[in-house]
Parts: structure tokens; sequence; C-alpha cells
């Protein structure tokens, strides 16, 4: 099908883009993989488009004091081929390929998807299992979330009108493991693992099995994979889908769980 | 506000400027305004690739990109590739291994195996199966697509 009207305005500077979104039935465009697909189906109807793909300054990945700082617009397939990525938050460079397919990892965008909070995508999980910290700015103000605080339901997130997710930092995590299952490569995960380990334990979150990504805190305190799979069914209710009933996909997560546990496990 | 906008690009070489309307894809505006019908408009949501043209030499689905959002930008399209002769290797390997029927698909299944072709490096069937995963094909069964794209860069 094809999309509605809408107006589109391309500020060249965030100051210049926060008054457009103040305007009635405005919507940020970033690298728009998944909204421009719901304007063709006519999903959405915004009124205006505001495209930041003109915001240069979210396109960096620095060095920060609290871990790698990833701004907004920086691409999965930048995700995917960046060293700094690759050697400090290595999660992120293991999930990225998981994204659809390369035309679309090429204009996708980390704050897209972070922003859009679809329970099956990838960075969610990874965010909430990294405890990264999200950042948002208005134009007052920055705010900054953490991941635990920022994923609220389906497809809804804490940013508040007139906020503009920038960027976001994840502490950098050397062992971690991730993991989908898929019926095809690029299909969205009939369930999905993003796990990491340090000092202080695991973190494991999954995707896929509810309306946003939930962290198995049961079973990533157990002590053995025996113990980490009963922990499991007290840490999921996985909803069912067209093709895969509840019972299925918590059976899934065990699974992933299992190839997951002993890289997690190892002693620090 | 939802009148056109002026959008200038380059298609193929050529410099185009035109007023476009912001809800018009890449691909509507390449096929209905510039007469490019290589790019075809499959599912129109991403999924079957069939829209797949170069946009500052990085291959996108055509239809999750808006035309005025390639303004300053560099597009092209399997009628460039195929006159530049860039895919000319490419094209006789899938003539040969009959690697097409209805050829809906087999402009963007070029113009994504040509992404992989670019790298100038050995790939396995399954990397290719892989990289290919987002092109949707009705009627071969992939094998003869993998088979041609194998027999140009397989290991």
């Amino acid at each position: 099908m094809k999309a509605p009207s809408f107006a589109y305005a391309k500020p060249r500077s965030i100051e210049e883009a926060f008054p457009l979104l103040e305007r009635p039935g405005a919507r940020i465009l970033a690298g728009g993989q998944s909204l421009i697909a719901s304007l063709n189906m006519r999903l959405s109807a915004p009124e205006l488009l505001v495209d930041i793909g003109g915001l240069s300054k979210l396109r960096d990945i620095s060095q920060q004091p609290g871990g790698l700082r990833i701004g907004a617009l920086v691409t999965h397939a930048e995700i995917e081929r960046s060293l700094d990525v690759k050697f400090h938050v290595p999660l992120l460079a293991a999930a990225a390929p998981h994204i659809a397919h390369p035309a679309i990892r090429n204009r996708g965008t980390l704050g897209g998807s972070l922003a859009l909070a679809d329970p099956a995508a990838e960075y969610p999980a990874c965010a909430l299992a990294l405890n990264a910290t999200l950042i948002l700015q208005s134009r007052k103000a920055e705010r900054r979330v953490s991941a635990a605080t920022f994923f609220k339901g389906l497809f809804e997130t804490d940013i508040r009108p007139g906020e503009i997710l920038v960027g976001a930092e994840f502490p950098k995590v050397e062992r971690s493991v991730f993991l989908e299952l898929t019926r095809r490569h690029g299909d969205y995960a009939i369930v999905g693992l993003a796990g990491v380990a340090d000092a202080s334990g695991k973190r494991i979150a999954f995707f896929s099995v509810d309306s946003r990504p939930v962290l198995a805190k049961t079973a990533a305190a157990a002590r053995s994979l025996e113990d980490g799979l009963l922990g499991l069914k007290k840490d999921l209710s996985p909803a069912a889908d067209l093709y895969n009933t509840s019972a299925t996909k918590l059976h899934l997560a065990g699974v992933l769980l299992s190839r997951a546990w002993n890289t997690l496990s190892k002693p620090h | 506000m939802e009148h056109a906008v002026e959008t200038t690009l380059t298609v193929n070489g050529t410099r185009v400027t035109r007023r476009i309307a912001p809800r018009v894809h890449l691909v509507d505006f390449l096929r209905d305004e510039l007469g490019l019908t290589g790019s075809h408009i499959g599912c129109e949501q991403g999924v079957c690739g069939a829209c797949t043209v170069r946009v500052n030499g990085e291959i996108v689905r055509g239809c999750l990109m808006l035309a005025v959002q390639a303004d300053g930008c560099s597009v092209e399209t399997i009628e460039g590739l195929s006159d530049s002769g860039e895919m000319k290797r490419l094209q006789e390997a899938f003539h040969l291994h009959n690697a097409f029927q209805c050829g809906f698909c087999t402009p963007a299944m070029l113009m994504a195996a040509q992404e992989l072709v670019k790298q100038k490096k050995r790939f396995s069937r399954e990397e290719i199966r892989v990289h290919m995963s987002g092109n949707y094909c009705r009627c071969t069964g992939y094998q003869a697509i993998v088979d041609a794209i194998e027999s140009v860069i397989g290991k």
C-alpha cells in the first residue's frame, strides 16, 4: 500500500528539531525501517515527520566514563563493523547481525530500535542485560534513564513529549552471549537471549516472550543449570504467538539458557 | 507543509532535481518519475527485498526510504549497474545457472549479491544464504541463485 499524506521537515540542528516536535501530530523519523513500513501499511498516520537524519552529532561512538556511548543514529551495520563495539560491548556486536537483513541494517538505527521498543527487537534486551543508560534530550535539559525503567510495555517507553533519544551508554562487559531462534535468518525471534556476566554475577534478558524484554533474575542467580531451568519457570510466562504456544516458548527459552550457561558461568 | 519538497539527488550518475510529495517512497519515485522500472515493488513493507537499490554505495530497501530523504544522495539502480558493467560476471552467472524463472526478484537479487562480490572475498554457501535471506524468490527455490553466486565468489 501507499503511505498517507504527511508533511516533512528536516532540521539541521537539534535546537531546530524541538519546536517542530511540538507541532500537533509530529513524529520523529530516524532510519525509518519500522516507521515507513507502518506508514505504507497505514498503521500510523503522523501529520508531520521530523527527519533527524541530518543531526550528525548523533552518529558518534565515543568512550565515556560510564562505558561506550553510541549515538542514536548509528546504524546496525555500523555497530556490526565497529571495532570499539566488538572490543568493549561484544554483546551488541553479536546482536546486530541478527537484525533483519543487510539492506535494512544499512539504514536502521540504534536509537530507532530502542525508542520503538518492539518486544521482539534485539537492542532493548541487550540494553536491559547490560543495564545501559538511555540519554534523552529536551529543549531544556538532558535526562538519563536506566534501561530497567525505560521499557514500560508494548511499544511503550519512558520518552516524554518533546524529548529526543540522542544515544545510549553501554557499560563495558566482556563476557556475553547473544542467541536467538528464528524460522529463517533475519526473521523476528521466536525467543531470544541476551546475557552478560561479570564479577557481580549474571544478567540474562529474554525477548520475544512478553510485551517488553524480561530479566530472568531467578535463573541468573541459580548455581546450576538445572536450578536455572527451574528458575526460568518463575521468571517467564511467555505469551503464545501465531506459531508457538506459551509452553513451546518456555521450552525454547530453556534451550537458549542451556546453550548460554557455560559461557556465562566460567569463573572470573 | 504537506506540499512537495524540492529534492536533488544523483541517479546513476545523472543529477536530478524534482519537487516530491513526502509520502512518495524512493522506488515509486524512480519508477514513476524517472521511468527506471528495474527496481520492483513487491510487498512495500520491507520484507521481500524486490525494491533493493543502492544509496551512497550501500544497498537499502527502496520502499523503506522516502524519496525526499535521498536529497543530496547518490542513488544507483540495476539500470546503472548493468550499463556500467559492474555486474557483468554476476549477470552471466545467473544466466548460465538459470537462476531465475519469472525474473521479478532478479534485479534485487543481483543488487544484493553484488554486495558480496564487492568485498573481493570468498564465501561459503551458508554465508551466501544468510546474506541473501532478505530477498525472496517465489520460483526457483533459491538453489540455482546460490549456485550462480557461488560460481562467482564461492569458496
